[in-house]
């Protein structure tokens, strides 16, 4: 298969940054989206060294930066906007689960960084995404030393409510929900953390402090207000569920009215 | 300096060794932990349990990764489960069957005290985890759920459906995260180690590699904890993650760590085929899925050509057509034998001209049998994501067509040589989880490795680091401007520097895949003498063209994944050439290495107890020099050591 690749470059995170548009041929259809960009990058770094093609004006900004680690739909590292979708055309998959195969033979196709004010770029496209480290740092979590547990059968869990939080806790950090919302929200990932932790018995006693400082972290951090439209539920390679932000303001406002 | 390897395995019975061990250890009084720094490399379960606690006690933890936050270590990626000797299923096991399960698993190379040890922790482990939130599958009751796994007879084993590393790692980032809000824990994500620094003969500090600015940065310690996890990468093609390396554990071997085991590698026989040379990573599928899932080849060869050619589907063969050639030669563990087996037994079929694919290489998993049995919602609860994970690979549904599978590289039982308190031969310098060697001997049973990084980071390390940092709190901090720190960060910047002045033609990963493909053929599923030979010189070869020859685009101030890659890439080729040794050393089968030249009649490995039953520990003797071998001779007092058993 061949593509036209509209790319977003930028040297660093005060570059402007622009698109460049690369040709490529001869992928074949069960190529992964992300091996078809290391294919790209092997090619940018043989035409970088040929003089002739550097000539041409081929290449001036080297391999293309992306986050990548698993590739296999776990860790959340890679974070491509794609034909102006998170994690491209296919649903509930992230970037390296998405397949050539899922692309017309000659398209051009665009990619791009998530871009959000939460989540500064850090090269071509890559960004930062500690932000969602510091509001987990603020609250997500229950407060159990190492060592002090009870045997972990005396905390029963109906079966149906360990599904629930395990929905919500399927939750891979990626950003795709914050790159998709026109808001700029990061409800779905702060009410994916609250909730799943608000299902189990254990996270009950920290619910409340929970819910308020993750929220609070949440503004402070310069993500958007959720106007419900959903989207991100749409566009979560995990398909996590609104319901989510439904039970954060739950805890957020019985937190809010118990002070 | 054989005497080096001191293994420190208290005396006594052996469910009194870790009690006996603990008494004896000195303690550090929480005024004290204050006053001591404590650097921990690679946030996985190992290091991110262990950062966790260890911040927790009130120490001064620094922690380091490369990904862009903790929680993508690889550990996420784990799907099946984690063992605990629970016996929530009644089914009498037990902390001994743990640990013999475990031991023979391992075919008798690994240490006795050490899994002990480990079976013994496995249980407070589960209620560490439920008490964090982690949400593990449930019966209707609300008790606990299990399932079996690999070379086990019993149902030990704790899930959150396909995902049970990702819900682990959570809860271990979420302590992490807990302790760095409180100030005990400062973390560094997108930071490299590139060096290990001695002062003393101790090991003080690290120099790590800021990856967003692309600037060498330096930092002291008392103690310093490697926990990067295992060196699969050096095939190219594994089912790690993409920037899962090596490249510590070569830093602190360079600098007087012994090497143990390296040859002992993990082929995980239940991986997605490769499909094209595009490809640059293979997919696991769960070990869990041999539960229900029946592997298999055709019996006649006809029907392997027409599947070739796609005339037939599988579904189409007839039951008596089929060969479900691990139920027919390990009746008593069926598809449930240990991965090293399975992996063996796949490529003898498929070497036998009866693999199912185009390329010849595999076989397949099917669910026909379990989906009628249990129905399709039943299926779907257990194995669900996996389904879906596999159909969206490869275009294929199992619920109408077998799965295809083949062996892959998976995980090393090789490492950091450690002792009991998992101290490596430097002093101050620890190895936890996939980085050291300790507990999987020859082959490591499935739901194995989260039990360990969590022991290790939960339970051991920080109890038996402070028998060293008693002695150090009086000691002043470390002084990252002391020559040490000059010149170790020099040799680094020196390494960078050297990379980009080659100015070649070819790319990391071209160079890269070169050595996997040198690996995968030499020093892959079956090994000979002369084929490790090829290995070695073949390694040589190829790192001499990658010195001449490789590019590494950009510049070092950057962002710069090439220069990462390409600083890897140098480790790899180390540890290559050291697996390739010790594999070419040890003339015996066991566990994950096969020797062409010790097989039994039937093909089974065949061990050598009389000349073979050491760990052999590898010294480094400098760049043109060989490295030095070490045995660490491997006692069993406790349990009789037997030819692996699972045909009846």
């Amino acid at each position: 298969m061949d593509f036209n690749l509209k790319i977003w470059r930028q040297k660093n995170a005060k570059d402007k940054g622009h698109f460049e548009t690369y040709h490529i041929s001869g992928i074949e259809e069960d190529a992964s989206f992300l091996e078809m960009l290391d294919i790209l990058n092997e090619q940018l770094i043989r035409e970088g060294n040929d003089p002739v093609a550097v000539d041409r004006g081929c290449q001036s900004s080297g391999p293309v930066s992306f986050d990548h680690d698993c590739r296999e739909g776990i860790c959340g590292a890679c974070s491509l906007f794609i034909d102006g979708r998170a994690h491209g055309p296919d649903d509930h998959v992230t970037t390296c689960q998405l397949f050539m195969r899922h692309f017309k033979d000659g398209a051009t196709i665009t990619v791009e960084p998530w871009r959000s004010a939460a989540f500064p770029v850090i090269k071509d496209l890559v960004v930062d995404r500690t932000a969602f480290d510091k509001i987990l740092q603020a609250g997500g979590f229950i407060s159990v030393r190492t060592g002090s547990a009870q045997d972990a059968n005396n905390i029963l869990i109906p079966h149906d409510k360990a599904e629930e939080s395990m929905d919500a806790a399927a939750c891979v950090g990626c950003g795709a929900c914050v790159a998709t919302c026109k808001n700029g929200s990061a409800m779905l990932f702060v009410g994916a953390r609250v909730s799943s932790l608000a299902l189990l018995p254990q996270g009950r006693p920290e619910a409340a402090r929970r819910a308020k400082a993750m929220v609070a972290k949440m503004d402070e951090l310069g993500f958007g207000n959720c106007t419900n439209t959903r989207a991100c539920e749409m566009e979560c390679p995990k398909g996590i569920s609104v319901a989510h932000i439904a039970r954060l303001n739950r805890e957020f406002l019985s937190a809010k009215f118990s002070e | 300096m054989a005497d080096k390897l001191i293994s420190k395995i208290p005396d006594g019975p052996l469910a009194e060794k870790w009690t006996k061990r603990k008494s004896e250890i000195h303690l550090v009084s929480p005024n004290n932990r204050r006053k001591l720094e404590i650097i921990v490399v690679g946030t996985g379960l190992g290091g991110a349990s262990a950062a966790a606690t260890l911040g927790e006690l009130g120490y001064n933890v620094k922690v380091f990764c490369i990904s862009d936050s903790p929680r993508r270590a690889h550990s996420i990626a784990a799907q099946g489960g984690i063992n605990a000797a629970k016996n929530y299923q009644n089914d009498n096991d037990s902390v001994y069957r743990l640990f013999y399960d475990t031991i023979k698993g391992g075919d008798y190379r690994a240490r006795e005290a050490n899994v002990y040890r480990l079976a013994e922790v496995s249980a407070a482990i589960i209620d560490q985890c439920v008490a964090q939130g982690v949400p593990f599958a449930r019966e209707y009751g609300g008790y606990l759920a299990n399932r079996s796994f690999g070379g086990v007879q019993v149902s030990r084993t704790f899930y959150a459906r396909g995902q049970t590393g990702q819900q682990l790692l959570l809860g271990a980032y979420a302590a992490l995260n807990r302790q760095i809000a409180a100030g005990t824990v400062k973390s560094y994500p997108r930071y490299e180690m590139l060096d290990l620094v001695i002062i003393g003969g101790q090991a003080k500090g690290i120099i790590a590699r800021n990856l967003v600015t692309g600037k060498l940065e330096r930092f002291g310690a008392h103690a310093v904890v490697i926990a990067t996890g295992g060196y699969g990468n050096t095939y190219f093609l594994s089912t790690n993650a993409m920037n899962s390396n090596g490249s510590a554990a070569v830093q602190c071997y360079k600098k007087g760590a012994y090497f143990a085991n390296p040859a002992f590698a993990q082929i995980h026989p239940t991986c997605i085929p490769v499909h094209g040379d595009q490809q640059c990573k293979l997919t696991l599928m769960s070990e869990s899925l041999r539960n229900d899932g029946r592997i298999w080849v055709p019996k006649k060869m006809e029907d392997v050509l027409k599947l070739r050619k796609h005339e037939i589907k599988a579904s189409q063969i007839p039951e008596e057509d089929r060969d479900y050639y691990l139920e027919r030669r390990y009746p008593a563990f069926g598809n449930l034998v240990p991965r090293d087996v399975a992996s063996r037994a796949a490529k003898e079929r498929c070497d036998a001209g009866f693999g199912v694919n185009e390329t010849g290489k595999a076989v397949f998993l099917d669910f026909s049998e379990a989906i009628q049995r249990l129905g399709h919602q039943r299926v779907a609860e257990r194995y669900g994501n996996l389904f879906d994970m596999y159909q969206k690979i490869t275009n294929s549904s199992p619920w109408e067509e077998p799965m295809m599978i083949y062996p892959a590289i998976h995980y090393t039982m090789g490492g950091i040589w450690v002792d009991y308190d998992l101290q490596t031969t430097v002093p101050g310098l620890y190895a936890i989880g996939e980085a050291n060697f300790s507990d999987h001997g020859g082959n490591r049973l499935g739901a194995s490795a989260l039990m360990q990084g969590l022991a290790d980071g939960y339970f051991i390390l920080p109890v038996t680091i402070a028998d060293y940092l008693s002695h150090k709190f009086s000691e002043p901090k470390t002084d990252i401007n002391a020559p040490e720190f000059d010149e170790a960060e020099k040799a680094v910047q020196k390494r960078i520097d050297d990379l980009f002045a080659i100015k070649g033609k070819d790319t990391v990963d071209s160079l890269h895949k070169k050595l996997g493909n040198i690996m995968w053929e030499y020093v892959g599923m079956a090994r000979d003498e002369e084929g490790l030979k090829t290995a070695l010189k073949k390694i040589d070869e190829l790192k001499e063209e990658f010195y001449k020859n490789v590019c590494v685009p950009g510049s070092q101030f950057e962002f710069n994944q090439e220069l990462e890659k390409a600083l890897r890439l140098e480790d790899f080729f180390e540890i290559g050439k050291l697996m390739a040794r010790d594999a070419l050393n040890r003339t015996e089968s066991c566990g994950g290495h096969f020797r062409i030249e010790s097989q039994t009649e039937e093909g089974e490995a065949k061990r050598d107890d009389k000349n073979f039953m050491y760990v052999s520990a590898w010294e480094y003797k400098g760049e043109q020099a060989e490295p030095e071998l070490h045995k660490e001779p491997l006692k069993y007092e406790f349990i009789e050591v037997k030819t692996r058993n699972y045909k009846d």
